[in-house]
């Protein structure tokens, strides 16, 4: 746990390559990094380049606007940013417990969006990485090559998406940005015809999760030695769990293990959250850097997202996914597992359970029901956590007297990540470009390091399939001696 | 002989003394509107019910039906003429319909849908209007007014209350509230008021409310604008 070639010693004598912006991931990005005359690799950071101001211009806003307004920070997974923010304002409004039907609705809405965020990244994204090898043709290396090469595969994608949007339509009203959630509950329940539309299709989404997971599974043993130490590192990690332990996407407590997987804290009230967290700033990025207070910055940095959830959570409530989880752990041996390409094993497990806890919700006939809204004794501040597909995302608010946001904080689920993408891509930098030619073939291993987390850069953007990407080599003087690009 | 017009070729009746617009609504044949409320007198501010009566433009909405007039209303110089007006609206104030409670139940998106806006055209002003939260169960959001004084003629003609008034002239001019401090909880203004009910916008809002009724039972998710307010509702 180092920040080995965060800061190069002698920048100005070096040369710098630039990733930008980083292609097939959500958002924008860039990564530098500084090499010497005989190619050797001083520095590499992993830049985020835009800046939203949410947290800003909330303030002054009414309180109740502010979870359909949140979400338009993202167009991947904006229903958990629309969670997030009505959970820390059931706690405004005095909401402690909501119905079970408001409840369930809201699940079923976040376990949708689960499904698709994790089908889109794995499919869509990643999948060409890992189906022709990160080196591969360039000009195969994407959706539609997966589609030319295994038609199945592609078509499985889209539609286990497809049923994932299809959720979250009937819960929020819309696919993309709807209003389902309010504080203090939902605004809609399901009527019959929407939930046997669902039910319809339910089982062979299952079946193609449980598909998907051994895909990635066979992907990940047939080659452990790539797959087990690509871009590895140790780290602690962090997540929401349920109760008794569960994994949960929508509720629980905080808990952190450390690398041997020894618990740091367990059972935390996430209202807590700043007892335990802390976020650091540095001058190069515009992402934070979160770290667990007891430990400090240095060493107390964290993975979040599946990897770190699969492996916190004691067990999966779902058969299927559950026994998948089984055969994750006993892969791992007994030890945490770190290395960032079985993000994407645990990811399709996520999905697997996600599938099944919607089958779950569909049988259940709360969501018919007309109980839908609680309020209670109005309070000033409120903390929202919620799993979302990338991790663990905080949502922090204060409303004065007169129902306006006067303080908002938000943690989102890359953020939690950060350091964790930058140790990962120097892993990457050290082994693979380290005195060698730089190549698109070799800068797609960084790429692909930080696909692993599915990080959502600005957490705005959609960047889907590939972005133009520009490569340049400069000398110490700013001569550029070196270019490559793709439209 | 009959008391009756044209509109767009089709023959409209009218009672002497109703306005085109007044005599289109009760013939169900939609003139888009937004300062115009049939309980109200005619204010005539909008100009998107503008009309052409033989060959001259005029405001639907105050011109006095009269017989054997030619009044052209559907076509596409007019409805460029208001689709402009309303472009003109949406850059003039703040108009954030993605995360806007009144989506789906107000008059100048419904209306901006109807003429087929596309975009803002114009730049954004992007002016500075503070909400004014203070009233304990509604909230002033200036940043969506048209200055339709709507609540202004519902509080000064049914509340008889003068809670609000237009303030300042021309570009500068904006709503205001009737008080020393300016603040809408220093006035009588109460829920019950006609002008809490006739903001055909998002700027008076009903507290704690926003996002209650589910997309897709909204008013214009049943029925576009042309349809819901033919008869001048």
């Amino acid at each position: 746990m180092t920040y080995q070639l965060e800061t190069a010693q002698h920048p100005e004598t070096l040369r710098r390559v630039a990733i930008d912006p980083v292609s097939r991931v959500e958002g924008h990005g860039k990564v530098t990094i500084l090499l010497d005359d005989q190619n050797k690799v001083h520095q590499v950071r992993l830049h985020i380049v835009e800046f939203r101001g949410f947290e800003k211009f909330i303030q002054g806003r009414p309180y109740w606007e502010v979870p359909v307004m949140v979400q338009r920070l993202c167009g991947i997974c904006p229903v958990s940013h629309h969670l997030a923010a009505s959970k820390a304002l059931d706690v405004i409004v005095g909401a402690k417990k909501l119905t079970p039907a408001a409840e369930k609705l809201r699940r079923l809405m976040h376990y949708g969006q689960m499904l698709q965020s994790h089908a889109l990244h794995f499919f869509h994204l990643c999948s060409p990485d890992l189906l022709f090898g990160f080196d591969s043709d360039v000009t195969k290396r994407n959706i539609v090559g997966v589609a030319m090469a295994h038609p199945e595969t592609a078509k499985r994608g889209v539609l286990l998406r497809k049923f994932g949007q299809e959720v979250i339509r009937v819960t929020a009203g819309k696919r993309v940005h709807g209003t389902g959630a309010v504080p203090g509950g939902v605004n809609k329940s399901l009527t019959v015809a929407e939930r046997d539309e669902l039910l319809k299709d339910i089982y062979h989404i299952i079946q193609w999760s449980r598909e998907a997971v051994h895909l990635i599974q066979k992907v990940h043993t047939q080659d452990p030695g790539l797959y087990n130490s690509f871009g590895i590192f140790r780290s602690n990690f962090m997540s929401l769990v349920g109760h008794n332990g569960d994994l949960d996407f929508y509720h629980g407590t905080l808990r952190a293990r450390d690398d041997n997987g020894g618990m740091i804290f367990d059972h935390v009230d996430y209202q807590n959250y700043n007892q335990v967290i802390e976020e650091e700033v540095r001058s190069w990025s515009y992402m934070k850097f979160p770290f667990i207070k007891s430990i400090g910055k240095e060493h107390g940095w964290y993975k979040v997202g599946p990897l770190a959830r699969v492996q916190n959570c004691d067990q999966i409530s779902t058969p299927f996914a559950e026994h998948e989880r089984k055969e994750f752990v006993d892969y791992a041996g007994g030890t945490p597992m770190h290395a960032p390409l079985a993000f994407h094993w645990t990811r399709m497990i996520e999905m697997l359970h996600a599938a099944e806890v919607i089958k779950e919700l569909l049988h259940d006939d709360d969501l018919l029901s007309k109980d839908l809204m609680v309020q209670g004794e109005r309070q000033m501040e409120g903390v929202g956590v919620i799993e979302a597909p990338r991790g663990t995302l905080f949502h922090h608010y204060q409303v004065d007297e007169n129902d306006v946001v006067t303080m908002a904080n938000l943690i989102v689920s890359t953020t939690n990540n950060n350091q964790a993408m930058n140790e990962a891509i120097r892993h990457v930098a050290r082994r693979y470009l380290h005195g060698r030619e730089v190549t698109e073939g070799l800068l797609n291993h960084i790429e692909v390091a930080i696909r692993a987390f599915d990080p959502c850069l600005s957490c705005a953007t959609h960047a889907l399939g590939k972005m133009p990407l520009q490569v340049e080599l400069v000398d110490a003087e700013g001569a550029q001696i070196h270019a490559l690009s793709r439209e | 002989m009959s008391h009756t017009f044209t509109l767009d070729g089709k023959t409209i009746p009218f009672e002497p003394g109703e306005t085109i617009l007044q005599a289109a609504g009760r013939a169900g044949v939609y003139i888009p509107h937004l300062c115009y409320h049939p309980e109200f007198k005619p204010h005539g501010s909008c100009k998107l019910c503008t009309v052409k009566i033989n060959g001259r433009q005029t405001a639907s909405c105050t011109m006095r039906a009269m017989v054997g007039m030619v009044v052209e209303s559907e076509t596409e110089e007019i409805n460029a003429e208001r689709r402009a007006l309303t472009q003109m609206l949406f850059v003039e104030g703040n108009h954030f319909c993605p995360s806007c409670e009144k989506s789906g139940n107000c008059q100048l998106q419904a209306t901006a849908y109807h003429l087929g806006m596309m975009s803002p055209h114009y730049d954004h002003f992007y002016p500075n209007r503070p909400v004014d939260a203070s009233h304990p169960d509604v909230l002033l959001d200036f940043n969506r007014c048209i200055l339709c004084s709507l609540c202004v003629r519902a509080s000064r003609d049914v509340d008889g209350k003068n809670v609000f008034a237009l303030s300042g002239r021309g570009i500068k001019t904006h709503l205001i509230v009737n008080a020393k401090s300016g603040r809408l909880a220093d006035t009588d203004f109460t829920l019950g008021d006609k002008a809490a009910q006739v903001c055909p916008v998002g700027v008076i809002l009903k507290k704690r409310q926003g996002f209650a009724v589910p997309i897709g039972e909204r008013t214009y998710d049943k029925a576009p604008i042309g349809e819901t307010l033919a008869e001048g509702k």
